[in-house]
């Protein structure tokens, strides 16, 4: 039995008979100048977006950093079409040039080979290759069992599945969540502890296999083991799950340790978007944004005021290394 | 960032804006009794100039207040359409024929143009005055100003103590479950949920995947929160104090006397002037 | 003078869910005690015990001396202040000044003496500016401190901050642990902080771990931090820093067991340097 009866569906241009282009196609995220307002024309008008340019490759662990309110949120929002750029809405009208002046550049986003400035696009299917987890997500849980709950998005995305295909599946994630499937599948969701709990809803959000997981703050509220075992999990996921993993975080020293790139949002602003090893670095700049910077970051300028300097990636094996580095050379 | 949506406050500062809310509520009461005694277009008149001189002193933007007359803009023309044809009655107010236009039991007459002229403007005053209530009071303010004007109840043990402390609370808490609303929305959204599409049957029943969590965390904060009442001593309204009163200002007295103007207008009018004129 | 103390304290909700049997713990006048635990390890049971949420089965709890019963319960709770998780689920009202004001409402003071309390744990927790702000447009930090000058307006002395810095961010967990030491340096607050973050533990004068109903550790944090090994069996990891130390020292560098940065970078310079 396939487990993963979702994979390796035959795309809509082909099954209509048109010859396949073939393409080497990545999930490949591009926002360009996307901006937002909240509550436009109104005394509560927030500019949530503005003017944002970034791209995440398809397989990165991407980081996104920023305080509440800083945009990023709503920048997450729009990779899977719960926000809609105004071009992809009803009644849109072009912004006209105003005289004498080039033309508004209007907002794009594209997400593979969905463009999100489209009204034609299918958002749906979108969602069912971008999945999101929310803040707390075992808020979202709701159905009689476990297995109804982890089921229910499955179902929504593919309405023909076979019983043992669906079980299939719902059987494979809920295994990599961590959990024992068959002692939760008939447990209702309420009766599993906080921390099962959570893993359930993230197992409801994979279950369809999608291409880009993206997930905000997937640790709050967790003690630090639980912190410690949602970060294996995420390394779980994108090693034999889900291609892309975007993740909203507070915590720098998770930042630090597992994310390739990170972009960091202020007032709706996008700051950067570097590698933790060139981020950090940026330290100064970071804490007079207000935010945190990793321990390392802290060691390795505490070291520099004492004429010590060395040269990290800001993990914390990559500091230990750097600093036994330094001892065995003054040997 | 969302909750703004809650209720039309307009926050900006203003004379009518700071007017006591008690006076307030008490305005609008006394406003729609006026506009019921009005019975003729110089009466009308002056309730219109009251509410022009409202709205000019409360620097609320004229579209948003036609905004609210928008929403009832349905009921308007179907009330005017009404009174307009099913009115038979061969009254004459100015010179011209007394019956337009006639077929069956369906008539134009001066008679029905007057009338429902005259229902219109009311609708329109009474809808208008009544959202410049909501645009200027916050919902905070409008609670504190009830709770206030039901005090008097205590006497036959009406528990207005906890009546205000729920509405209180529930503005405390409205914008909170709205906010919960949509992020379980988005998050079920997310998972493939299809909340807008379909018919009626199929839309209840997307709801219930939203309609269960929102619930339970409902029920888990009403927890909580009873925990910390609890634990700042709540024990019911029996010794307890009000910190918060509501003073008259000059601003109250003026616009008191402005409204005490208006109800004294309108009756004398109704009493030497007469029906429709 | 002992302000808090549980004297063989029993407790169970229902047949067989959570118990704690014989429990004893004191907490003097003016200390700041962290109470470290994983979650279910009954450490916000133990809050609850404090104020009287909770009755204890048997045993008793005694606030400055005197036991806890269910006629002293509204004394207690001015005595002993609690602050909870989630800062949307613990305030009345919708305007600050308003909501400050209950638990003072509440004990019957009168208006002007209100007043005066409103200001007092207003500008205790740096709020003083947003009186009259709406609860909702502030952030999760500054609502978490007005929930905490709501406490202070019954001018309690003892604080009990019930994992108050678990939904926050890094900046409002900075906002309340600025509060938190303030009003323990400077007013002599006596406080309670159950948490699980390891950073803030650090910076209390005394740390007790619970595991099951039962403490099973207790001493300055940095003691408690060194038996490492230890802390992991009770669920609990050691503060990063604490990590760093440890990996030098299995490097062959012999950095001392410390969790303070400029203590850790001084003999790292050191040792460099030699």
């Amino acid at each position: 039995m396939n487990p993963f009866p979702l994979r390796g569906l035959p795309l809509k241009g082909a099954a209509r008979g048109r010859p396949p282009i073939i393409t080497i196609k990545t999930m490949q995220i591009t926002a360009e100048h996307l901006t937002y307002v909240y509550n436009p024309g109104s005394p509560f008008a927030v500019k949530a977006l503005d003017d944002v340019s970034l791209t995440i490759e398809e397989g990165e662990f991407f980081g996104i950093i920023g305080h509440t309110g800083s945009g990023k949120s709503t920048f997450v929002k729009h990779l899977n079409g719960l926000i809609r750029l105004p071009s992809s809405q009803k009644h849109y009208k072009k912004p006209k040039a105003k005289k004498g002046q080039p033309a508004p550049v209007e907002p794009s986003l594209k997400v593979g080979e969905f463009d999100l400035a489209d009204r034609k696009t299918d958002f749906r299917a979108l969602r069912k290759k971008v999945g999101m987890v929310f803040q707390y997500p075992e808020a979202q849980l709701f159905a009689e069992t476990v297995f109804d709950d982890v089921a229910f998005g499955l179902k929504n995305f593919e309405k023909d599945l076979k019983a043992e295909e669906i079980e299939a599946a719902v059987k494979a994630a809920t295994e990599i969540v961590g959990l024992d499937y068959a002692a939760v599948k008939d447990v209702s969701p309420f009766d599993l502890s906080g921390g099962q709990r959570r893993r359930a809803a993230i197992a409801g959000v994979i279950v369809t296999k999608p291409e880009i997981l993206v997930l905000d703050e997937p640790a709050a509220g967790l003690d630090p083991l639980g912190k410690k075992e949602i970060m294996e999990l995420l390394h779980r996921l994108h090693r034999d799950w889900c291609r892309t993993i975007v993740i909203v975080s507070h915590d720098m020293d998770e930042i630090a340790e597992n994310c390739t790139r990170a972009a960091v949002f202020s007032e709706g602003k996008l700051v950067c978007a570097l590698p933790p090893k060139e981020l950090f670095l940026k330290s100064e700049e970071l804490l007079s944004l207000g935010l945190d910077i990793p321990l390392t970051a802290k060691l390795c300028a505490a070291l520099a005021k004492r004429g010590v300097s060395v040269g990290c990636d800001f993990t914390v094996d990559g500091f230990v290394r750097a600093v036994l580095g330094a001892k065995g050379e003054k040997r | 960032m969302k909750d703004v949506s809650f209720g039309q406050y307009y926050p900006v500062s203003s004379f009518v804006h700071r007017v006591d809310p008690r006076l307030k509520i008490l305005f609008l009461i006394a406003y729609i009794v006026a506009i019921f005694l009005a019975n003729n277009f110089y009466a009308l008149g002056a309730c219109a100039l009251v509410l022009v001189l409202t709205i000019a002193f409360s620097h609320v933007p004229v579209r948003k207040v036609f905004r609210a007359v928008r929403g009832i803009l349905f009921l308007v023309v179907f009330t005017a359409a009404i009174n307009v044809l099913f009115n038979a009655s061969e009254e004459v107010y100015w010179a011209g024929p007394a019956v337009y236009w006639k077929w069956k039991i369906f008539s134009v007459t001066q008679a029905g143009i007057v009338f429902s002229a005259f229902l219109v403007i009311r609708l329109v005053l009474l809808v208008t005055f009544s959202s410049m209530l909501t645009y200027t009071t916050t919902p905070v303010a409008l609670t504190d100003g009830l709770e206030s004007l039901l005090t008097p109840l205590k006497w036959i043990r009406f528990p207005v103590h906890a009546l205000a402390l729920i509405m209180s609370l529930a503005l405390r808490m409205i914008p909170i479950l709205m906010d919960e609303t949509e992020r379980i929305r988005d998050a079920q959204k997310a998972r493939g949920a299809a909340m807008d599409e379909g018919n009626l049957i199929k839309r209840v029943k997307a709801m219930i995947p939203v309609l269960i969590p929102l619930l339970l965390s409902a029920f888990r904060r009403a927890d909580e929160l009873g925990e910390a009442m609890e634990s700042r001593c709540y024990m019911g309204g029996k010794k307890r104090t009000k910190y918060k009163k509501l003073r008259f200002t000059w601003r109250d007295l003026i616009a008191f006397l402005l409204i005490a103007a208006l109800v004294t207008g309108v009756v004398l009018l109704r009493v030497y002037v007469g029906a429709f004129l | 003078m002992t302000a808090v103390s549980f004297k063989n304290v029993d407790f169970s909700y229902g047949e067989d869910g959570f118990h704690m049997k014989n429990f004893s713990l004191d907490v003097e006048e003016g200390e700041l005690v962290a109470v470290l635990g994983h979650n279910g390890s009954g450490k916000s049971t133990l809050a609850r015990l404090m104020n009287g949420l909770l009755l204890a089965d048997g045993g008793s709890v005694e606030i400055f001396g005197e036991p806890l019963t269910e006629k002293n319960l509204y004394d207690v709770r001015r005595q002993v202040g609690v602050v909870f998780q989630n800062p949307d689920n613990q305030t009345v009202s919708s305007i600050v000044e308003d909501d400050v004001a209950f638990g003072a409402e509440n004990v019957g003071l009168p208006r002007e003496e209100i007043g005066r309390r409103i200001e007092f744990a207003l500008s205790a927790v740096g709020m003083e500016k947003y009186r009259d702000a709406t609860v909702s447009r502030l952030s999760g930090g500054q609502k978490q401190r007005v929930a905490i000058a709501g406490v202070l307006a019954l001018k309690p002395r003892v604080l009990v901050l019930d994992e108050s810095t678990a939904m926050l961010d890094p900046r409002g967990r900075r906002e309340i642990m600025d509060v938190v030491l303030r009003l323990n340096r400077e007013e002599g607050m006596t406080v309670v902080l159950i948490t699980h973050f390891m950073e803030e533990a650090l910076l209390c004068g005394r740390a007790v771990v619970m595991n099951r109903g039962e403490i099973v550790m207790q001493g300055a944090p940095a003691e408690i931090f060194e038996r490492h090994e230890e802390l992991l069996t009770y669920n609990l990891t050691l503060p990063r820093i604490g990590e760093i130390c440890k990996k030098l020292q299995a490097g062959g560098l012999p950095v001392p067991d410390t969790l303070d940065i400029d203590l850790l970078a001084d003999s790292i310079a050191r040792l460099l340097n030699e």
